[in-house]
């Protein structure tokens, strides 16, 4: 194990950057979820946002332990999901991608404002305490004991994985992927079209914050800066490299993703540029993403072809 | 809608509650905002015009792409931040006089955006990938763009130097506005941002004109529609697509400049912020209308210039996306924008 950890090491994964790579890998899957069911929605950064400071603000003010507090964020995020999901979840294609990273920019926002809120509200009300400090405004909450493990979010990959391999055949996965495939068609087949895709925007948001709460027990520092646009769009862009027509393919794209920018260090102010020139290739030459099955299978067959090939010719020099 | 559907009471109720929330606390806060004075509404009323036909010219190159193609070309932002660096720049490295860097600049952004679609965007179109892909390549090449940029320009603001702005005529300086007195209110105008209003604006028809009048502007939109019916009718898909983004790139490029005039503080990251704005204002306005954008921009502009003027300058970033919010509810096609049936 060790002479794995230091040849990874070596080409610039450190312990740290794995551990975030499966956090990106949560978190790709939860958008995944959504995707799956037709819903181009970007909000998964909000509530990562969501279930990073709630879990963060339970262990350091509150002096939870720190897997109730990632639970606590999950729910969190899941709970802001359902007045979110009824309203939003009529739109489709663009307006949905637009209406979900407006909720993440007001997500940033109020958390950005919310110490001046409530100080706010207290002067109006004639408070004589000195107001709370939650959330400390742009400088954000610092000083994060690091306790998110590899071992606990390699657990909860796999967990999350089980969960989506079972999805596909359940009557959700189905209903899910009718819903993708024609909304009207599936809700003249009897299935419940909002029920479902309510469920599934709950699902993924509640898997956003599990991420944002991992995420926030990692970094030592959190900040409303690092969950906004940009943010929304990476998840986004882990997703769909990995692949969206397998549950695998998002936790390929988040893993590379992440390591790609880490890996290229040593080329120092190219590291960006090479970046997205990586990215650009990638996704030319497979638009279906690192995951996508048909290109396995092609690999296999190439693969088979070739070890056939070889064998071809041993079996014909042992005839020669 | 049936009323008796107890999840559709539910939500109407709660619409209700929240509505009747906003307007209590808009009245409680009233006196208060009208105590502060906010200084001349007029006068914020000039800077949300040239601000806002910043934001429109801006905006028009996404809307452009998205209603030829269907698709978010997320580079714009990237291709709107050179355009600002090539006027920014022909006039620092060889004093390119300063007429002559917004042609400059919008040859140059058009000549990027058809470089963005044949590295980003025709290998994919080749391929039948989603349009999620798409986006996605755009993503790669806006990285590509800004991590040029910052190689070649580095990352300190730069600007147009003050001795060439004055090359404008009647000293378009900021130091000396006009005064005009109008309906008895006094606008104090720069002639700097008439001349950015006035550009913007002339693009702008110029873009309505060339959609809506001509025998290209015609092709534009057969390929808009359906793009086989297009290719039927022996109109090159391929040349009005990378003719699309060559005028979205010269918006973008035009915007630029005029933003550099606007603002002394250009770096490889101005695109980032611009990239959200541009996506609002379209979404506001109705996506693939160019009123729609013109309206839409004036609006983003209102609300931030005003959000600033009464003492909330900490909202002006939330309440675009609180009106798109309640826009797209109640009129998901945008404010002028017109709505499509989707049949199974």
């Amino acid at each position: 194990m060790g002479f794995v950890s230091d040849a990874l090491a070596s080409i610039g994964l450190n312990e740290f950057v794995i551990t975030l790579m499966f956090v990106n890998a949560i978190l790709a899957m939860s958008i995944y979820l959504t995707l799956y069911g037709g819903m181009f929605s970007l909000a998964n950064a909000g509530f990562m946002a969501i279930g990073s400071y709630v879990s963060v603000i339970l262990t350091q003010s509150h002096d939870w332990p720190f897997l109730p507090a990632i639970l606590a964020g999950m729910v969190a995020a899941g709970l802001i999901a359902i007045p979110i999901g009824l309203p939003v979840l009529r739109l489709r294609d663009i307006y949905l991608a637009i209406a979900t990273i407006g909720f993440v920019e007001i997500t940033r926002i109020m958390i950005l404002n919310l110490d001046k809120i409530i100080a706010e509200a207290y002067t109006r009300l004639h408070m004589e305490s000195e107001p709370p400090k939650i959330t400390n405004g742009p400088l954000g909450i610092t000083g994060i004991p690091v306790e998110t493990k590899l071992e606990y979010l390699v657990v909860t990959v796999i967990i999350l994985s089980y969960f989506m391999i079972r999805m596909h055949r359940s009557r959700f996965g189905r209903a899910l992927a009718a819903i993708r495939q024609d909304e009207n068609v599936a809700a003249s087949q009897g299935i419940n079209v909002v029920y479902y895709k309510n469920a599934a925007f709950i699902l993924g948001a509640m898997m956003a914050g599990l991420g944002g709460g991992f995420s926030g027990h990692l970094s030592r520092i959190i900040q409303p800066g690092s969950y906004g646009f940009g943010t929304a769009v990476d998840i986004l862009a882990y997703s769909v490299l990995g692949g969206i027509s397998s549950w695998y393919g998002p936790i390929l794209g988040g893993l590379a993703l992440t390591a790609l920018p880490e890996v290229l260090r040593p080329l120092k102010e190219y590291t960006g540029l090479i970046n997205g020139v990586v990215l650009l290739i990638f996704i030319a030459y497979l638009p279906g993403g690192l995951g996508d099955p048909a290109l396995w299978r092609s690999v296999r067959k190439t693969v088979g072809r070739i070890i056939n090939f070889i064998n071809k010719g041993k079996t014909a020099d042992a005839g020669a | 809608m049936q009323a008796s559907n107890p999840v559709l009471k539910l939500k109407s109720a709660a619409i209700t509650a929240l509505v009747m929330l906003g307007l209590a606390l808009l009245a409680y806060e009233l006196p208060d905002i009208l105590d502060k004075k906010v200084l001349s509404p007029e006068q914020h009323l000039t800077t949300v015009i040239w601000v806002g036909s910043v934001y429109s010219l801006f905006a028009l190159g996404y809307a452009l792409v998205f209603s030829i193609l269907g698709v978010l070309n997320l580079s714009h932002s990237a291709v709107f931040m050179w355009g600002g660096y090539i006027g920014v720049m022909s006039v620092i490295r060889y004093d390119v006089p300063i007429y002559y860097t917004l042609p400059l600049a919008m040859l140059g952004g058009g000549i990027i955006g058809v470089l963005v679609d044949l590295i980003a965007f025709a290998p994919l179109r080749r391929r039948n990938a989603p349009r999620i892909s798409q986006l996605i390549s755009s993503l790669g090449a806006s990285a590509v763009l800004v991590n040029l940029a910052q190689l070649e320009f580095g990352t300190s603001p730069e600007r147009f130097p003050r001795t060439t702005l004055k090359e404008l005529p009647y000293e378009a300086t900021v130091a000396r506005p006009y005064t005009i007195g109008w309906l008895g209110a006094e606008f104090r105008i720069t002639p700097l941002q008439v001349s950015i209003v006035v550009i913007a604006f002339a693009l702008m028809f110029l873009l309505q004109y060339l959609v809506a009048r001509t025998k290209t502007g015609k092709a534009m939109r057969v390929v808009a529609f359906n793009q086989k019916v297009a290719g039927l009718l022996s109109i090159s898909v391929g040349g009005i697509f990378r003719l699309t983004f060559f005028l979205a790139g010269a918006l973008a490029g035009a915007a630029g400049v005029l933003y550099a005039l606007a603002y002394p503080s250009l770096t490889p990251f101005t695109g980032d912020e611009m990239a959200l704005k541009g996506l609002t204002v379209i979404v506001l306005g109705g996506l693939g209308s160019i009123r729609g954008a013109v309206l839409g921009g004036l609006l983003v502009a209102a609300f931030e210039v005003y959000a600033t003027a009464i003492g909330y300058s900490w909202l002006k970033d939330a309440l675009p996306f609180v009106a798109l919010f309640l826009i797209l509810l109640f009129r998901p096609q945008g404010l002028l924008g017109e709505a499509t049936v989707k049949r199974a």
